[in-house]
């Protein structure tokens, strides 16, 4: 991948507050690259590390962005069963070799655009560094396709 | 993946918004049209200036209905803005309204992005991410319930006593739980309420009256949560009531039981300071107006050893009853408040303050009986240890408040009631000197600064800024050691009688009643609120609302206000002639499931439960949040709309993989 390109990020946002803060930055017109895409999730507490580990495939890091803990999420506690998901994947990432930065996960409540937006730019710029991912997903007999994997 | 697809030939719209140039100076609308057309489940697609406008959804009415749509898909702003609109839309033309999918391509690309290339690009994304979406969406409907329209209100303070009038008073019949053998709660205890000191009883004892003899009121009394099953709408509670041994409809209050009664022991009411008979009325104006029989403290029914009230002698209405019996009271409710109050921070916690070891410092609550026209004292505030009068007296605020090592909180009511204990002090000993160890002064509430301004004014009340360390009595005085943070210096000061303002705990016996109801307690033990900002009096299970210092330390103000609010929430129920809850929720496949359990710990609505060794989701009880989707280890739990399927294939179009 050239130097140019942009580092592709996937995002989980819940829909109560880190979706309301990626608008909140939308609506403060903030800049922020077009190379993140994202889904809305009801809860970060729906996320499956399975769905974080393909998005992997697809993109050079995954951004997870659930209400502010411990008292925000509005389902009581999906936001520490997602830290601790993340917490046990990015273990997971670091034996097989691919850096656990690139999955990040953020609180960012539905007033804070300015966070959302710094967010991604500093995920962005972590990435850059980090350079392109490709984890082959088409291995047949490897069913997460991320056995193995080293990034260099 | 693609068997829904085979299933039957989906046939989506879409339809892309210019939002004027808010959209349209970044995204070609145009290209996005073209791209998503190539899509094969796409069979119509186009752009227009305002999709939001009359016209725009026209467009997309007559779109349904020409080209049989099964689907839409609204590339514009953020579906927080427009999704109900665009829902309302598709449903006029027949369509179910969660075959409607929005693609953020503002707030989420146009507005954050300046290169139109790429910004186009991610358009495309989210608009095919979208469509993928919407072909699998189930059309569904909201899950429809019938309900009580019955309320129950736990706790008989302030706080349960107005929600109860605002629920009664809207028509709607309510059964209030209380404790204790009287409704009132703290504030009845109370001789004068800031910051406009009006008398405490003024205010409440009407209120109270006005519940007893509310035709849609039920009060139950000396009585007890046990059990709370179900969900909003359809709560089935049962309710132990302890016997009374008296029986209030025939009890006149003529006193002979309480004259005639050997056993004296200390008054709760009187927070200690004052005897009460083992058949007593906590006060004058108890609701019910009836004494009760203290059967800890009774010498026994037998006529050989007492039973002297019982008498027809002395309760010529026979209303005195040893044969009374708890009851099992059971109830169907749609809605549940929760107002059961606070209680002091125990003093034993806080030795080195001696108050249960020294008859001279007391507690602000017992300072509150001394102070009132019906206490002890009748008003005269005498020490407990010689009943002499105080002329010098200490005020310590944050006792057991604002300290890592009790409660790390601020009680929030404490800096202002120990200013209105100064006042009503100094009224009553003109020549009192008075002093106060605080923290910081926190007056937060309206016309609250004004008060302690005027107490300052009018008491010359000494404030010292600093921590006190330590307490005793000797020699008939109190002294107390600490620091001055301001001066930084040491303290000590005799005075003939001090004051803890002891921090506000939540009664004990919420967290098993928050357990029986499944409903959250915060890291200091107060209830939670779903949301602060969103939810403030919701519990996170739906339909069960709190009220009071319950929920955080708080003011007769506050409380009120926050009981209306329940009621109104409570009310918002009631009135429905059904509910609706959302169909998206959590379904199990139940060849898939192993029966290991692990949904059932992890959901916090206690919605799914073992039925035949699978797990079963009660629809009702599902808040859609998937968490028990992400932990099932069999893969056999989805939710609806947002299945792992569409979770995969959404990432595959965003990827620009299809
Ligand atoms: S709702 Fe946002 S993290 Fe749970």
């Amino acid at each position: 991948m050239e130097d140019e390109i942009e580092p592709r990020i996937i995002a989980f946002l819940c829909q109560w507050c880190g979706y309301q803060g990626a608008d909140m930055a939308g609506t403060s017109r903030l800049k922020y690259p077009p190379s993140i895409v994202s889904i809305q999730v009801p809860c970060s507490g729906r996320i499956k590390m399975a769905h974080v580990l393909e998005a992997l495939t697809k993109s050079e890091g995954v951004l997870i962005a659930g209400c502010h803990v411990p008292n925000d999420c509005h389902y009581v506690s999906g936001n520490f069963k997602c830290l601790k998901r993340v917490t046990l994947l990015k273990k997971l990432l670091e034996q097989m070799g691919v850096d656990p930065a690139r999955v990040r996960l953020e609180w960012i409540s539905a007033t804070e655009g300015k966070k959302f937006a710094r967010v991604v730019r500093g995920f962005t710029h972590e990435l850059e560094e980090l350079g392109p991912l490709n984890l082959d997903h088409t291995n047949p007999n490897d069913s997460n396709g991320l056995l193995g994997v080293n990034e260099k | 993946m693609e068997s829904s697809l085979t299933k039957k030939k989906e046939k989506i719209g879409v339809f892309v918004c210019h939002c004027g140039r808010n959209i349209a100076a970044t995204v070609d609308a145009k290209r996005v049209v073209e791209e998503i057309l190539k899509h094969t489940a796409v069979v119509h697609a186009e752009d227009y200036d305002y999709v939001c406008s009359d016209p725009g959804q026209e467009l997309i009415e007559t779109a349904i209905k020409e080209k049989r749509l099964t689907g839409v898909v609204v590339a514009a702003c953020s579906p927080s803005l427009h999704e109900t609109t665009f829902r309302e839309t598709v449903k006029r033309a027949n369509l179910n309204i969660y075959k409607c999918e929005i693609a953020n391509i503002r707030e989420q690309d146009s507005w954050v992005h300046e290169d139109k290339e790429k910004a186009t690009e991610k358009a495309i994304k989210l608009t095919k991410s979208a469509v993928e979406k919407v072909i699998r969406n189930e059309a569904l409907s909201p899950v429809k319930v019938g309900l009580y329209k019955k309320a129950l209100v736990i706790g008989g303070g302030i706080a349960g006593i107005r929600a109860a009038l605002d629920i009664a008073d809207a028509g709607f019949p309510v059964v209030l739980v209380e404790k204790k053998p009287t409704i009132g709660g703290r504030m009845a205890q109370l001789a004068e309420t800031f910051p406009t000191l009006d008398c405490a009883s003024c205010i409440l004892t009407p209120l109270m009256s006005a519940v007893a003899h509310h035709p849609n009121i039920k009060l139950l009394t000396l009585s007890e949560i046990m059990d709370v099953e179900g969900y909003v709408g359809n709560f089935h509670v049962r309710i132990k009531k302890h016997p009374r041994y008296v029986e209030p409809d025939k009890c006149n209050l003529c006193n002979e039981c309480v004259d005639i009664c050997p056993v004296a022991v200390p008054s709760e009411f009187d927070e200690g300071l004052s005897l009460r008979k083992a058949i007593y009325i906590p006060f004058p104006q108890a609701v019910p107006s009836s004494y009760l029989i203290d059967i800890d403290a009774c010498l026994g029914t037998s006529p050989l050893i007492c039973g002297k009230c019982a008498e027809p002698e002395v309760c010529g209405p026979e209303a005195v009853n040893f044969d009374d019996q708890e009851e099992i009271i059971e109830e169907d409710v749609g809605v549940i408040i929760v107002a059961t109050g606070y209680e002091l921070y125990n003093p034993t916690n806080l030795g080195e303050y001696g108050a249960d070891v020294y008859p001279d410092i007391i507690t602000s609550l017992q300072f509150e009986r001394l102070l009132s026209p019906s206490g002890p004292t009748e008003g005269i505030p005498k020490r407990p240890s010689d009943e002499k009068i105080p002329k010098k007296i200490a005020f310590i605020h944050c006792a057991g408040s604002r300290d890592e090592r009790h409660q790390p909180y601020c009680s929030h009511i404490c800096c202002t009631y120990s200013a209105k204990h100064a006042l009503i002090f100094k009224e009553l000993v003109p020549d009192a000197e008075i002093h106060s160890f605080y923290i910081d002064i926190r007056a937060v509430g309206k016309n609250y600064e004004d008060f302690i301004r005027r107490v300052q004014e009018e008491t010359g009340i000494h404030y010292t800024r600093g921590k006190v360390s330590r307490i005793y009595e000797q020699n008939g005085k109190v002294k107390i050691f600490g620091v001055d943070t301001l001066l930084d210096k040491r303290i000590e000061l005799e005075v003939d009688m001090a004051v803890l303002a002891l921090a506000m705990v939540p009664s004990p016996a919420i967290q098993d009643l928050a357990s029986k109801m499944r409903i959250q307690i915060d890291g200091n033990n107060f209830l939670q609120e779903l949301h602060p900002k969103l939810h403030p009096v919701e519990s996170a299970t739906s339909g069960i609302f709190l009220a009071g210092a319950a929920q955080s330390p708080k003011d007769i103000q506050d409380t009120v206000a926050q009981a209306s609010a329940s009621a109104s929430k409570a009310l918002g129920i009631l009135t429905q002639e059904k509910i609706s809850h959302i169909p998206t929720v959590a379904t199990v496949d139940e060849d898939h499931c192993s029966g290991c359990n692990l949904c059932i710990s992890i959901c916090p609505y206690g919605a799914i439960k073992l039925v035949d060794e699978i797990a079963h989701v009660e629809e009702v009880l599902c808040e859609g949040c998937g968490a028990c989707v992400s932990t099932c280890p069999s893969g056999a739990i989805d939710l609806r709309n947002h299945t792992d399927e569409q979770v995969g294939v959404m990432l595959k179009a965003l990827a620009g993989e299809i």
